[in-house]
C-alpha cells in the first residue's frame, strides 16, 4: 500500500480547490471589513434589558442612512445587567455605543468615568417634552445629566375589587399598610410583595423609609463618606411594616422567596387580594386569566404610617451612551431619538413600560390601553415617587439592606441599628458582603 | 493475590546505565513538551500570581482612582468576619454530607452496575445519565421540584409529618440546605459510582470464592474482603468528590442565591469579586480558598494514610 501523503485525495482538482480558498479568503475579509466598520455605514450596540420587544422596535425607528442602532439583550436581572456592563466598560470595551441603565447604577457608572455627558441641546429636548423631575434627577450625577430617561416606572398598589367589596375598606382614600395587611388577613387574603433576597426588596425597604418621611442615605455627595439614617424613627417605622406582615396572616407562604412574578401569582389566585407592583402587571392577566384582569383595582401605593404622604419606589430606565464608544457622537444622537415622546410611546405600548414624560403619555394608545385615570396615577406616582439613593455605593448599601433584612420573618425593631452598623463597615471595607 | 497489586521492587538506588540513545530520545522528549509546560505555567501560575498580588490593595474595579497598598488587611478582614466562617462551616457540612451519602449510595450503586447481567449497559447508562446533565440545568430542575408553586416535592411527600402542602422549601436555612444536597447528591452520585465501580472490579474473584467456600456471609465478605481491597479506590472517589463538594458553586446561586444563609466559600468569593467587583478582597478570599483546598486534599490523603497503616497493623 502506497503510504498516505503520496495519494491524491479526490474529488476537485487541485487549481480549483486553490480557486475556491482564495475565494473564500477574500469573502472572509470582505465579510471581516464590514465587521469593523470601516465600510459601509456604522453600527451602534444599544445593550438593552430583556423586553417584549419595545426597545427593538424604537433601535429600528431610530437607524438612520447614517448609522443603524442594532440591539443586544442584557440578563433578566438588574443586578446581572450592572456586572456585565461594568465590567466590559472597565475594559474600556469600545464595542458597547448605547445602554439602557437603571437609575440606581447610573450614578455609580457616572463616577466611574463610563458615561459620556448628556450635550446641552439634548438635554433643552428632555426638559421641553416634560421629562419628570424624578427621571431627571435619577439621570444626574454631579450636576451632569449623564443619561437619557426613557421610561419612568412606578408601583401601585393593586387590588381585587371583589376582595375588597367582602371588606369595609374605602380604596377611594388613601390606605395604609397596617390597614392592608389587616384586611387581608382578616378576610383570608394573601398580599403580595417583592422581599426575596434581591433589589426588588431594596426598592420596597426604601418605598417604607420614604414613606415614613425618611431616606436611607444623606449626604451622598461626599462618596463613601456619606451619612447612614437607616438606624431612625423612619427606619423603625419601615421594619415595623414588614415585621407585620411576615408575622400576619397575610403572608404568603412563599414571602421570603417573592419577587414581581410570585406576587403576580399570589395576587391572580384563589387568596388574591392586594399587591404592590409594577405599572406592567395591569396587562398581565389578560390573555391567562380575563376573569382576574376585570378584577384588577388600582390606587395609590400605602402609606407607611397615616396621614404621611407615600413614596412609591422609581425605577425605569435611562439610555446611557458609553464614553468608549469609537461611534460617541452618533451615539449620542441616536440616544436623543430614542427618547423622543413618540418613541417612548410605543416602548409603553409594547412593553407597559411608562414613558419617562409627559409628552410621551400623549401617545394615543396608551389612552387606549390604560384607563385615563390609571395613566394619571401613574403620573402622579412617578412625580411622588422616592429613588433610590443616587450614590456610586448603591450596590453596597443595596446588598447589605439585603444582607440584614432578610428574610422578612427575622425583621425587628433591632434591624435598623444592626443594617447600619453593618453597612457603615461595609462601605469602611472592613466587613464582607 | 493478584499479580496487579504487588509492589515493584523496594530498591531504586540502582540507577540503570542510560544509553546515549536513550539520552537524545529524553533531550528530544523535553524539547517538545516545554512549550507546552510553558503554557501551563502561563495559564496557571500568572492568574494565581495576580490574584496574590491584588489581594494586598484595596481596589474596586468602578473606583480605579481609589487604589490603595493595604499589605495583609484583606486577609485580616476575611479572616475575623464572621460571614467567612460561616460560609465555610456551611461548605464543610455540605461537603460532609454529601460525600458521605453518596458514597454509600454510589457503593451500592457500583454493586449493581458490577453484578447486573440483564439489561447491563442501559442500566449503567441510566444510573450515569444526572452526571451528564449540566449543574445549572439540574440545579433548576430541583428548584423547580421543591418551588411552592409548581414543585411536586410538596405534593408527593406531604404524608410525612415534616412536609406540608405549603412548605417553603427555600424560605427557611435547614430546608434550603436540604434542598441544595439532594440537588448535589442526585447530580453526582453517578461520579461516585464509577470511581467505586473501577474499584470494584479490581477486587479478586478468588478470594471471594474462598471466603464464601470458608463460610463467610455477606456481610462478612464486604467488611473483611471487598472493602479493604478498595481502599485506594475509594480514597480517590472521597478525594475527588471532596474537593468537587468543597467547590459548590452552581446549585446554590440558581437556587437561593445564598439567601437563608446557604452560601458557600465559592459563593462569597464571586460575590466579592463579580457583583461587589472588589477585587482585593476578592482576590484575598480566592487565595484562602486554594489554600483550604490544598488542606484538604493533604488532610483526606493523610487521613486514609493512616487508616492504611493501621489496617496493615491489625492484620
Amino acid at each position: 500500500m502506497a503510504p498516505r501523503s503520496s495519494t491524491r485525495p479526490r474529488g476537485r482538482p487541485r487549481s480549483r480547490r486553490i480557486a475556491g480558498s482564495v475565494a473564500s479568503l477574500a469573502l472572509a475579509s470582505s465579510l471581516l471589513a464590514a465587521c469593523s466598520g470601516d465600510s459601509g455605514k456604522p453600527e451602534l450596540v444599544w445593550y438593552i434589558n430583556p423586553d417584549a420587544g419595545g426597545q427593538a422596535a424604537v433601535a429600528e425607528k431610530c437607524s438612520t442612512d447614517e448609522y443603524t442602532v442594532t440591539t443586544q439583550v442584557l440578563p433578566q436581572d438588574a443586578s446581572q445587567q450592572r456586572i456585565q456592563l461594568s465590567r466590559r466598560l472597565a475594559a474600556e470595551d469600545p464595542s458597547i455605543d448605547l445602554m439602557s441603565l437603571d437609575p440606581p447604577f447610573t450614578a455609580e457608572f457616572a463616577d466611574a468615568g463610563f458615561l459620556a455627558d448628556v450635550p446641552q441641546d439634548a438635554r433643552a429636548q428632555l426638559e421641553e417634552q416634560g421629562t419628570f423631575q424624578g427621571a431627571m434627577d435619577a439621570a444626574t450625577w454631579e450636576d451632569k445629566l449623564v443619561v437619557f430617561p426613557f421610561w419612568s416606572n412606578t408601583q401601585v398598589l393593586w387590588y381585587r375589587k371583589s376582595f375588597v367589596d367582602k371588606t369595609d375598606l374605602d380604596m377611594s382614600q388613601p390606605v395604609t399598610w397596617d390597614q392592608i395587611i389587616q384586611t387581608a388577613a382578616d378576610n383570608g387574603g394573601k398580599l403580595g410583595v417583592q422581599a426575596n433576597k434581591y433589589e426588588g426588596y431594596s426598592v420596597w425597604i426604601n418605598a417604607l423609609v420614604s414613606g415614613a418621611g425618611g431616606q436611607l442615605v444623606e449626604n451622598a455627595d461626599k462618596g463613601v463618606d456619606l451619612d447612614l439614617t437607616i438606624d431612625s424613627a423612619q427606619g423603625e417605622d419601615a421594619a415595623k411594616v414588614i415585621e407585620d406582615l411576615a408575622s400576619s396572616e397575610a403572608a404568603p407562604a412563599d414571602l421570603s422567596v417573592s419577587n414581581e412574578g410570585t406576587a403576580g401569582s399570589t395576587f391572580g389566585g384563589d387568596a388574591g387580594s392586594f399587591m404592590v407592583n409594577w405599572t406592567y402587571i395591569f396587562h398581565n392577566y389578560d390573555e391567562t386569566d380575563p376573569d382576574v384582569a376585570d378584577d384588577i383595582g388600582y390606587t395609590r401605593y400605602p402609606q407607611t404610617v397615616e396621614g404621611e404622604e407615600s413614596r412609591p419606589p422609581y425605577g425605569g430606565i435611562g439610555i446611557g451612551v458609553s464614553a468608549f464608544s469609537d461611534n460617541k457622537d452618533l451615539a449620542l444622537e441616536a440616544a436623543a431619538c430614542l427618547v423622543e415622546p413618540e418613541n417612548q410611546g410605543i416602548n409603553a405600548e409594547m412593553t407597559g413600560n411608562m414613558p419617562a414624560s409627559t409628552a410621551g403619555y400623549d401617545y394615543p394608545a396608551l389612552a387606549e390601553l390604560y384607563p385615563d385615570d390609571l395613566r394619571q396615577l401613574f403620573q402622579e406616582s412617578v412625580d411622588a415617587a422616592a429613588p433610590r439613593s443616587v450614590t456610586p455605593y448603591w450596590s453596597d448599601i443595596s446588598s447589605s439592606l439585603q444582607s440584614t433584612w432578610h428574610p422578612p420573618a427575622s425583621v425587628n425593631q433591632d434591624t435598623p441599628p444592626e443594617s447600619q452598623d453593618f453597612t457603615q463597615q461595609v462601605l469602611e471595607g472592613g466587613r464582607l458582603l | 493475590m493478584s499479580t496487579t497489586l504487588q509492589r515493584p521492587p523496594a530498591d531504586v538506588s540502582a540507577k540503570p546505565a542510560v544509553s546515549d540513545r536513550s539520552k537524545a530520545e529524553n533531550k528530544l522528549g523535553l524539547t517538545l513538551v516545554a512549550p507546552a509546560v510553558v503554557m501551563m505555567l502561563l495559564v496557571t501560575a500568572w492568574p494565581m500570581g495576580q490574584a496574590l498580588y491584588l489581594s494586598l490593595f484595596r481596589y474596586r474595579l468602578t473606583a480605579p482612582d481609589d487604589r490603595e497598598f493595604i499589605g495583609i488587611d484583606n486577609y485580616v478582614t476575611v479572616l475575623t468576619d464572621s460571614l467567612f466562617w460561616r460560609d465555610t462551616w456551611n461548605t464543610v457540612l455540605i461537603m460532609v454530607v454529601t460525600v458521605a451519602v453518596e458514597l454509600v449510595i454510589g457503593f451500592a450503586f457500583a454493586m449493581v452496575m458490577h453484578r447486573i447481567i440483564f439489561a447491563r449497559g442501559l442500566m449503567r447508562t441510566s444510573i450515569l445519565i444526572p452526571y451528564g446533565i449540566i449543574t445549572v440545568v439540574s440545579a433548576f430542575a430541583w428548584q423547580f421540584a421543591f418551588s411552592l408553586n409548581n414543585g411536586f416535592v410538596n405534593a408527593w411527600f406531604s404524608w410525612l409529618p415534616w412536609i406540608a402542602e405549603d412548605t417553603n422549601w427555600f424560605g427557611d436555612h435547614w430546608h434550603a440546605m436540604f434542598a441544595i444536597m439532594v440537588s448535589e447528591i442526585w447530580k453526582t452520585t453517578p461520579f461516585m459510582a464509577l470511581l467505586l465501580l473501577a474499584g470494584l472490579s479490581q477486587v479478586s474473584e478468588d478470594m471471594l470464592e474462598a471466603a464464601q467456600v470458608d463460610g463467610a456471609t455477606w456481610w462478612q465478605r464486604l467488611w473483611k474482603v471487598i472493602l479493604p481491597n478498595m481502599r485506594a479506590a475509594i480514597m480517590v472517589a472521597v478525594l475527588f468528590r471532596a474537593l468537587d463538594a468543597y467547590r459548590i458553586f452552581d446549585n446554590i446561586y440558581i437556587m437561593t442565591r445564598g439567601a437563608q444563609d446557604t452560601e458557600s466559600i465559592s459563593f462569597l468569593t464571586y460575590r466579592q469579586v463579580i457583583e461587589q467587583m472588589q477585587l482585593g478582597l476578592g482576590s484575598a478570599l480566592s487565595v484562602l480558598l486554594f489554600l483550604s483546598v490544598l488542606l484538604l486534599a493533604w488532610l483526606i490523603v493523610k487521613l486514609f494514610r493512616v487508616d492504611l497503616a493501621s489496617a496493615r497493623g491489625e492484620g
